[in-house]
């Protein structure tokens, strides 16, 4: 018997595991797909939001502005990679300059610190890369930037290393509550039980709670399609840049990566499935030309697409069920739900849990995973500490980004466990660079095979389906 | 730190081919660095025949001809260092690199050979739409899934590009049991050899389908599909002109990049035509003492090239390190009409020797006459009965003749009327 059991593996239901494991509780993770991270938190724009966006007196425009605040701690206790890049809202006529002061104020009364509309003397010097029809800018400096998979799975593997539990492939298909348990059972027939249900499926998030016996909850899918750019490109710009934003949201934008890629989109289509189009990836190099104008897209590497999961109130809803007792529920936390992550999961822990179960501290827990996480960074000397203690870290494996075998067996044998070639890739970015896994994916696949145990043959990309190869020539 | 009189960067065939011949024009101390676990480069997973038969007058696999160049380097003991990479190369001729018995280890040398040869584009940077599942491969992976590894990817494929090495596994697959449903190639003609297009693809009725590209890739886990399209003269596809392919594999065969990140790092200028270092005709670049050679340098389409090419390099980088570099007196080559680039970039008037002049041509042309002329003058020509861009072209100019030019060199086709 669980005390708390948390279905969805994203960034949400990862943090909130994560401040879980702070306390003496018994929690476990449940999620659908053979890994962690595969929703919305493996494929958004990975930006911390400053806070002017959303509407003051909402959650969202609440926990951005905390979230925001607590994202640089957060990320180097995880050995995250998030950089203060500061955003800037740029406005190509006079009328959306205006636009920027209303955006400013309302920013100002969320709580967001330093914002300032600027002219176009100081825009282009900020961003020489800048279209000549800008006209200028709202500048927020606590704007930031953050890999989103890996503050998910850092968050996941650092509430495991303190306690928590994962199950994946648990597609959970039927919820029953007796008396204050709730049962809860996977498609394959597992079968989990607990005190506090916590609701943090993403897009699914409506069926956990009509499961529980809540149909209250409405999520629907909103696609947005992105393409990445070559490190070679990447100091093209530096701050994030944004659009005025209309109705249909904040619109394309053209950003820096914490890896020093650079990423244009989204698109915003009320659609389910992570494929690209042609029209969205057309309309994508449009806008981002319309920002700047010598863009070098010509140098893309990869293109995808992620989900959003937004609810019909427009609004995170982050409660108590009115109608189930002890089920919480996480849902619609479309953007800045990235951001806000860390402040979601401590108002969840400390105001909902904590105030239910009254559980006493956890004194041994250790916030901290891994503060020399990428070898590629570590000094000569400290290289070859490692090296000499585990000759496998001077095995390159990824020649694109520089990653060696010894971080892949880690990523292999730490929490949570990799088990295909692109949650390796997620973990330790073997793949991810201009080859795109053309010359490391076989080798990644034999140090899977080697590490797991398993046949060549069952190795997969992405989970059981997706294998690689299919028979060993007789 | 350790020093050296000349370091190869990758022993692949361009590397071992300069190694050889800077060995055997005076430089004993010489050392190569190779990542994987042994020497040879791609040619290790090229077990088709055909290799060679410019240089040996037979047909060789890959393996076999790498191994006459593995040999001849090893009678010369020249040190070899395998799981070796090269993290970064500065313009001094200070060379970064590690493994798993030396950690990371620097090395300056008097003379540096790049030889890393090249890596093939991948699917993402062609922004194909659709879903990205399981039996998405470039041709090269594939190859090495099936000829290294010794698996089978799937049985109904769609090949994308008609390089050399998607006409190859086009056959290889095929030979293992696989439909090869379709090679597409989004140009008007193939940048394949010829001979390849006849033996990979026509004797086994496989259709070749030209000014044609995937427009979108379909399947969850695994590839169920893909569609393709016609396109226009700007590569645009036409809308109704879709065809679908129910298949579980989809090869990308889309071009080749040489790797030039070592060559940038060290600020080394770059040619935007060859995507290589620019070079003289000893293959050095504009640092001097760094040559570069093979699909570092150009794509090839023979490795018989590469070696010539390598051999070149090995020669030029030894004379540096016994002579030192003398002043120069450069003329520059430039692709004219017809002519998508020419190498070498520049010509050292005061190193004495025949110049071979390599270049592709951006188009299929028949009955056609190459040619390099200087100002008013024509220095070298010849008819050509067909000319195509997957057949890399040369024009020899005589010594006499590269001291006679005082203007820029250009090289062009014209078709004959
Ligand atoms: C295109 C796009 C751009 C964005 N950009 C930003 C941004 O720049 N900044 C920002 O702050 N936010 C951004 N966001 C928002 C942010 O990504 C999300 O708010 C956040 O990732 C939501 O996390 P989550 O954990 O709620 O959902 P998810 O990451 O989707 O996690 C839900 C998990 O639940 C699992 N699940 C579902 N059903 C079941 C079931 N039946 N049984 C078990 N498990 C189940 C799923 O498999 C999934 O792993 C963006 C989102 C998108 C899609």
């Amino acid at each position: 018997m669980y005390d708390c059991i948390v279905i969805g593996g994203g960034v949400v239901g990862g943090t909130i595991l994560r401040e879980l494991a702070k306390y003496k509780l018994h929690t476990i993770m449940l999620e659908k797909q053979s890994d962690v991270c595969m929703g919305q938190s493996r494929a958004n724009s990975g930006i911390v939001h400053a806070g002017y966006d959303a509407l003051c007196g909402t959650n969202k425009a609440k926990f951005n502005v905390a979230g925001n605040k607590m994202m640089k701690e957060y990320c180097a206790e995880l050995g995250v990679k998030y950089r203060n890049n500061g955003s800037l809202v740029v406005a190509f006529s006079d009328e959306e300059k205006s636009a920027l002061k209303e955006l400013k104020s309302r920013g100002e009364k969320n709580g967001v610190d330093g914002l300032k509309v600027i002219g176009i003397k100081e825009l282009k010097k900020m961003e020489p890369n800048i279209s000549e029809k800008a006209v200028g800018a709202l500048f927020a400096p606590t704007g930031g930037i953050v890999c989103p998979y890996e503050l998910t799975i850092a968050a996941i593997g650092n509430a495991m290393d303190n306690g928590a539990e994962l199950l994946t492939d648990f597609d959970v298909v039927r919820i029953e509550k007796r008396g204050e348990t709730f049962d809860i059972f996977s498609k394959d027939g597992r079968e989990v039980k607990g005190k506090m249900l916590i609701n943090c499926a993403g897009l699914g998030g409506g069926k956990i709670a009509a499961l529980a016996g809540d149909d209250s909850v409405r999520v629907m899918p909103r696609k947005g399609e992105y393409i990445l750019l070559d490190r070679e490109s990447g100091n093209f710009v530096s701050h994030t840049l944004f659009f005025a934003p209309t109705k249909l949201g904040k619109g394309v934008l053209v950003s820096q990566t914490v890896d020093n890629n650079i990423l244009v989109g989204p698109t915003a289509v009320e659609c389910d499935g992570t494929d690209t189009t042609a029209d969205g990836l057309k309309y994508i190099m449009e806008k981002s030309r319309e920002m700047c104008p010598n863009l070098p897209l010509y140098n893309t590497i990869t293109s995808f697409a992620g989900v959003r999961a937004f609810c019909d109130r427009h609004d995170f809803i982050i409660e108590e069920s009115a109608k189930v007792g002890n089920l919480i529920n996480c849902v619609g936390i479309e953007s800045p739900g990235l951001t806000s992550a860390p402040a979601i999961a401590k108002y969840v822990a400390e105001e909902i849990i904590c105030k239910r179960l009254l559980p006493e501290k956890n004194e041994k827990f250790n916030p901290v995973r891994k503060p020399d996480y990428f070898f590629k960074n570590l000094s000569a000397k400290d290289k070859n500490v490692l090296i000499k203690r585990n000759p496998s870290y001077g095995k390159i494996v990824c020649r694109c980004e520089q990653i060696t075998e010894g971080e892949i067996i880690r990523a292999i044998k730490e929490n949570p466990p990799a088990r295909s070639v692109d949650a390796v890739k997620r973990r330790t970015r073997s793949g991810m660079g201009r080859c795109q896994g053309g010359f490391c994916q076989p080798q990644v696949a034999e140090i899977l095979a080697r590490e797991l145990g398993v046949l060549f043959e069952d190795v997969t990309k992405s989970g059981i389906g997706s294998e690689l190869v299919t028979e060993k020539i007789k | 730190m350790r020093n050296c009189d000349i370091v190869i960067i990758g022993g692949g065939p361009a590397g071992l081919a300069a190694a050889i011949a800077a060995y055997d024009n005076g430089v004993k101390n010489i050392l190569i660095l190779e990542r994987e676990e042994r020497t040879g480069g791609i040619l290790n997973q090229c077990i088709h025949n055909g290799f060679g038969l410019t240089r040996f007058k037979e047909s060789l696999s890959g393996p076999e001809y790498a191994a006459r160049f593995i040999e001849e380097a090893k009678k010369r003991n020249i040190e070899t260092l395998v799981g070796t990479t090269v993290l970064s190369l500065s313009k001094d001729k200070t060379i970064t690199a590690i493994n798993s018995t030396d950690g990371v280890f620097t090395v300056k040398a008097k003379a540096v050979v790049l030889a890393m040869g090249c890596r093939e584009r991948s699917r993402g940077a062609l922004n194909i739409a659709g879903t990205r599942p399981a039996g998405i491969y470039s041709a090269g992976t594939a190859q090495k899934y099936v000829n290294i590894k010794g698996y089978l990817l799937g049985k109904e494929v769609v090949i994308l590009g008609s390089g050399d090495i998607g006409l190859i596994m086009a056959r290889r697959m095929t030979l293992e049991g696989a439909k090869v449903h379709a090679v597409c190639e989004i140009m008007p003609y193939s940048s394949g050899l010829k001979r390849n297009i006849v033996q990979c693809l026509d004797d086994f009725g496989i259709p070749l389908y030209l000014n044609h590209t995937i427009t979108r890739i379909d399947g969850d886990n695994r590839v169920s599909g893909v569609e393709i399209s016609r396109v226009d003269e700007n590569k645009k596809p036409i809308a109704g002109t879709q065809k679908y392919f129910h298949c579980d594999t989809v090869l990308f065969s889309v071009g080749l990049i040489p790797e030039n990140e070592l060559t940038k790092g060290a600020d080394i200028p770059l040619s935007p035509r060859t995507r290589g270092a620019v070079v003289y005709q000893n293959r050095e670049t504009l640092i001097g003492g760094i040559f570069a050679c093979g699909n570092v340098l150009q794509v090839h389409d023979l490795v018989d090239f590469v070696s010539e090419e390598a051999e070149i390099a090995g020669r030029g980088a030894a004379d540096y390190v016994l002579c030192g570099s003398g002043e120069k007196s450069p003329i520059d080559t430039t692709n004219g009409r017809n002519v998508s680039y020419v190498l070498p970039q520049k010509i050292d008037k005061n190193v004495a020797g025949d110049v071979k002049l390599f270049f592709r041509v951006s188009n299929t042309f028949r009955n056609c006459t190459v040619k390099a002329v200087s100002g008013e003058k024509t220095l070298a020509t010849r008819k050509k009965k067909i000319a195509a861009p997957g057949e890399m072209e040369t024009l020899t100019l005589g010594s006499n003749v590269v001291e006679s030019v005082s203007e820029p060199i250009t090289v062009l086709l014209e078709e004959e009327n």
